[in-house]
């Protein structure tokens, strides 16, 4: 087969994300003129080049099952190493249309099935972080003194730490045996609980009757899914993650919280001497609400675009991972992890670690543009 | 300004204190230290030998007391060997039993032994990071002129057309971390199958004398991706400059172009890029861990993953503290070095 042929083929085979791309533009160019920052992303080009690359991996990541041509864990005999458009022998009008890799397995379906585990840990770790850095790093903008200078030590001190050798020591089985990533995301997963807490107690504190609804709704869902997430303790087994999982979910989070923590510090120091925080006080606003409800809002452009190129960043060190064998499990197609085994043949058979490779740098790619559309309409405010 | 670098010089040495301390409880949880033994001794020794070997060699002590021992403010621990001989932290194959000091730490300049490598921790980082240091010092030479030649041409006619290519170009570079594009370029210069056989896919000989065929991948590789950051905020601070009054001034008085950004913007346009040229060496360290172990170039980041790989206590605290010397240090230099571009910032 030709490398024309090829592509043809594969792009044939992602047809369900086109449509679904296709409705999504549609869609939003239909209704651009009151979807607000996200609508006046369609008039930045940039911004739609990024949201397109982005929104293209989220629909793979969804509809991963529909595009693969054959399961990402097969492994079909006299496939070894395959160039790329090899006939599957047997079977007619089936290709390995990327190649096979070293046990014989299709690169393209572990392609597109990789996507999936980046696409579910790096956008929530990430606003795991958030949530983290809110919760923490508001208060200590704002009051400052010695709850700040101890957290902003702290963060300083998780910052000087080289990435790869945090994740070296916290993510191995040994770590894993003494309980300590368990502890450490009951300790973390409680934030995102906090926070909306203090966000309904802020804003609902003088209507009793909606904020005690508010409040049973949030702590339920909340506590439902703590007890799943951090203790794989749900009752009705919705909520789970596997103990590998939770271990690289929670050293994620560990690592992208102190920056995120410095932003917000940073932001919120800026913030607290306008105009309307001082009108805020004079009214006898509570701190927490001119925290959440006066200086989280103005400080949003900034932080959409953090957010933005943080899950490209946290990409990234997902595949730091994999590349050094600490990814999600090894059979597992995760981009990071397929380098890693394509990287050791690379001088004679590149073909099953470019994919991925290229994979990679295009999502982060769409990110980084996409924020940088972001901050272009959001600077336009 | 005398106060103000004592005062950095004690907030490094606390962050320091506390960073080696995690790590060395993260790597003297129990199941770590009968891993060490059985990687040591035999992988099928029973429980009670790897106590016993635990023990005889030292990791039976309270945690806190041992990293008292590592730093040098208790005294390291001494027994007997299965042939009479006295064993301990501080006992050296050729010192006599007299000689041998009662403590030995960082403190007395002593790193301790690693369990990989059987040698003194001290001379394996001076070599190691010695290699990397070459390694470092060429990606900082490929990296920053390009980068600010870059930033600069992008920012002297901000949303040109020039601007956008290059721009897109800092972006792209920013969005392929170190494993991409090594791979890439290994696979398109190093490979067979592109038949552009230019470069070599290995460092390893890059140790002994540095040619073009064997470093240029993996100092391309790391200077590709730090390269991006820094020409956009070299972008940033060129096209803030360009339209500040002087340099419209400079314009009005019929200065050509080219002398207006040589003369009037480029050296105010450059202190912001000194600052995350400088906040860039933590970084580069990560891309070191990545760029070492895809050419195996056994340098510093190539040790370090030996290290962790093993469990080797004594070098990973070692390594631990190169790096954050490495981080806090460019900080500091960056403080300081702002404060002598920028005459509008005083330290208080």
């Amino acid at each position: 087969m030709g490398a024309l042929e090829i592509a043809g083929r594969i792009l044939l085979q992602f047809w369900p994300v086109w449509l679904g791309l296709a409705a999504i533009f549609a869609l939003s160019f239909r209704f651009k003129t009151c979807l607000g920052l996200y609508g006046r992303l369609m008039d930045s080009g940039i911004g739609k080049v990024g949201l397109f690359i982005v929104l293209f991996w989220l629909l793979t990541a969804i509809l991963a099952d529909l595009v693969i041509t054959i399961s990402p864990l097969d492994q079909i005999a006299g496939m070894k190493n395959a160039a790329p458009g090899t006939v599957v022998p047997g079977v007619e009008g089936q290709y390995y249309l990327l190649g096979g890799d070293n046990l014989a397995r299709d690169v393209f379906s572990r392609m597109v099935m990789g996507s999936r585990t980046v696409l579910a840990i790096a956008p929530a770790a990430t606003l795991f972080a958030f949530m983290i850095a809110f919760t923490l790093g508001l208060p200590a903008g704002y009051f400052g003194g010695r709850f700040d200078t101890v957290l902003s030590f702290i963060a300083n001190l998780v910052l000087a730490f080289p990435v790869i050798l945090l994740f070296y020591l916290l993510v191995t089985p040994e770590i894993r045996a003494s309980g300590i990533p368990v502890m450490a995301a009951a300790v973390l997963f409680l934030f995102p609980i906090i926070f909306a807490a203090l966000l309904l107690w802020s804003r609902f504190k003088t209507q009793p009757a909606k904020l005690a609804l508010y409040l049973a709704i949030t702590l339920v869902l909340g506590v439902w899914a703590y007890s799943g997430l951090a203790f794989n303790a749900d009752p009705l087994g919705v909520f789970s993650m596997d103990p590998n999982l939770l271990n690289i979910f929670v050293s994620v989070v560990f690592v992208n919280a102190p920056a995120v923590f410095r932003i917000i510090r940073g932001l919120t120091i800026d913030i607290r001497t306008r105009d309307y925080v001082a009108a805020a006080q004079t009214r006898g606003e509570t701190p927490w609400y001119i925290m959440l409800w006066e200086i989280l809002p103005n400080a949003r452009g900034p932080l959409i675009v953090d957010f933005s190129l943080r899950i490209g960043y946290t990409t990234i060190l997902l595949g730091t991972l994999g590349f050094f064998g600490l990814g999600v499990s090894p059979e597992s197609p995760d981009w990071g992890m397929t380098i890693n085994e394509g990287r050791k043949q690379l001088s004679i058979h590149p073909h099953p670690a470019l994919p991925p490779a290229l994979a990679l740098m295009s999502l982060v790619l769409g990110l980084n543009l996409l924020a940088d559309g972001l901050r272009e309409q959001a600077l336009k405010d | 300004m005398g106060r103000f670098i004592l005062k950095r010089l004690g907030v490094m040495a606390l962050t320091a204190l506390c960073l080696t301390f995690a790590v060395f409880v993260l790597t003297n949880l129990h199941a770590s230290l009968e891993k060490l033994a059985k990687n040591q001794v035999n992988t099928r020794m029973t429980d009670e030998q790897v106590e016993l070997w635990l023990s005889n060699n030292g990791y039976g002590e309270p945690l806190l007391w041992r990293y008292g021992e590592w730093l040098g403010v208790v005294p390291g621990w001494t027994g007997t060997a299965e042939n009479g001989k006295p064993t301990g932290r501080c006992v050296q194959p050729n010192v006599p039993p007299e000689e041998t000091p009662r403590f030995c730490g960082v403190l007395q300049g002593y790193f301790g032994f690693s369990t990989v490598f059987h040698q003194p921790v001290g001379g394996i980082i001076a070599e190691r990071v010695a290699l990397t240091g070459w390694l470092m010092l060429w990606v900082m030479v490929v990296m920053v002129p390009m980068a600010l030649v870059v930033g600069v041409l992008a920012g002297m006619r901000e949303g040109s057309r020039l601007d956008r290519g290059l721009s897109i170009f800092s972006i792209t570079s920013t969005a392929t971390p170190e494993y991409v594009s090594g791979v890439v370029l290994i696979a398109v210069f190093a490979s067979t199958s592109f038949g552009l056989q230019w470069f070599k896919a290995s460092a390893a000989s890059a140790m002994d004398r540095m040619t073009l065929e064997n470093f240029t991948l993996p100092v391309l590789t790391m200077a590709l991706y730090g390269m991006g950051y820094i020409a956009r905020m070299t972008r940033a601070s060129m096209a803030e400059v360009m339209t500040a009054q002087y340099v419209r001034t400079a314009h009005l008085k019929g200065l050509s172009f080219g002398a207006v950004v040589l003369k009037h913007a480029l050296r105010n346009a450059l202190i912001a890029p000194f600052t995350v040229i400088m906040l860039q060496f933590p970084w580069l360290l990560t891309g070191v861990v990545i760029v070492e172990a895809l050419f195996s170039y056994k340098g510093f980041g190539w040790t370090l993953v030996r290290a962790a790989d093993n469990n080797d206590i004594e070098l990973l605290l070692s390594c631990s503290i190169v790096a954050v010397v490495v981080v806090l240090l460019t900080q500091l230099i960056s403080d300081i070095g702002y404060v002598f571009l920028n005459p509008r910032v005083r330290v208080s």
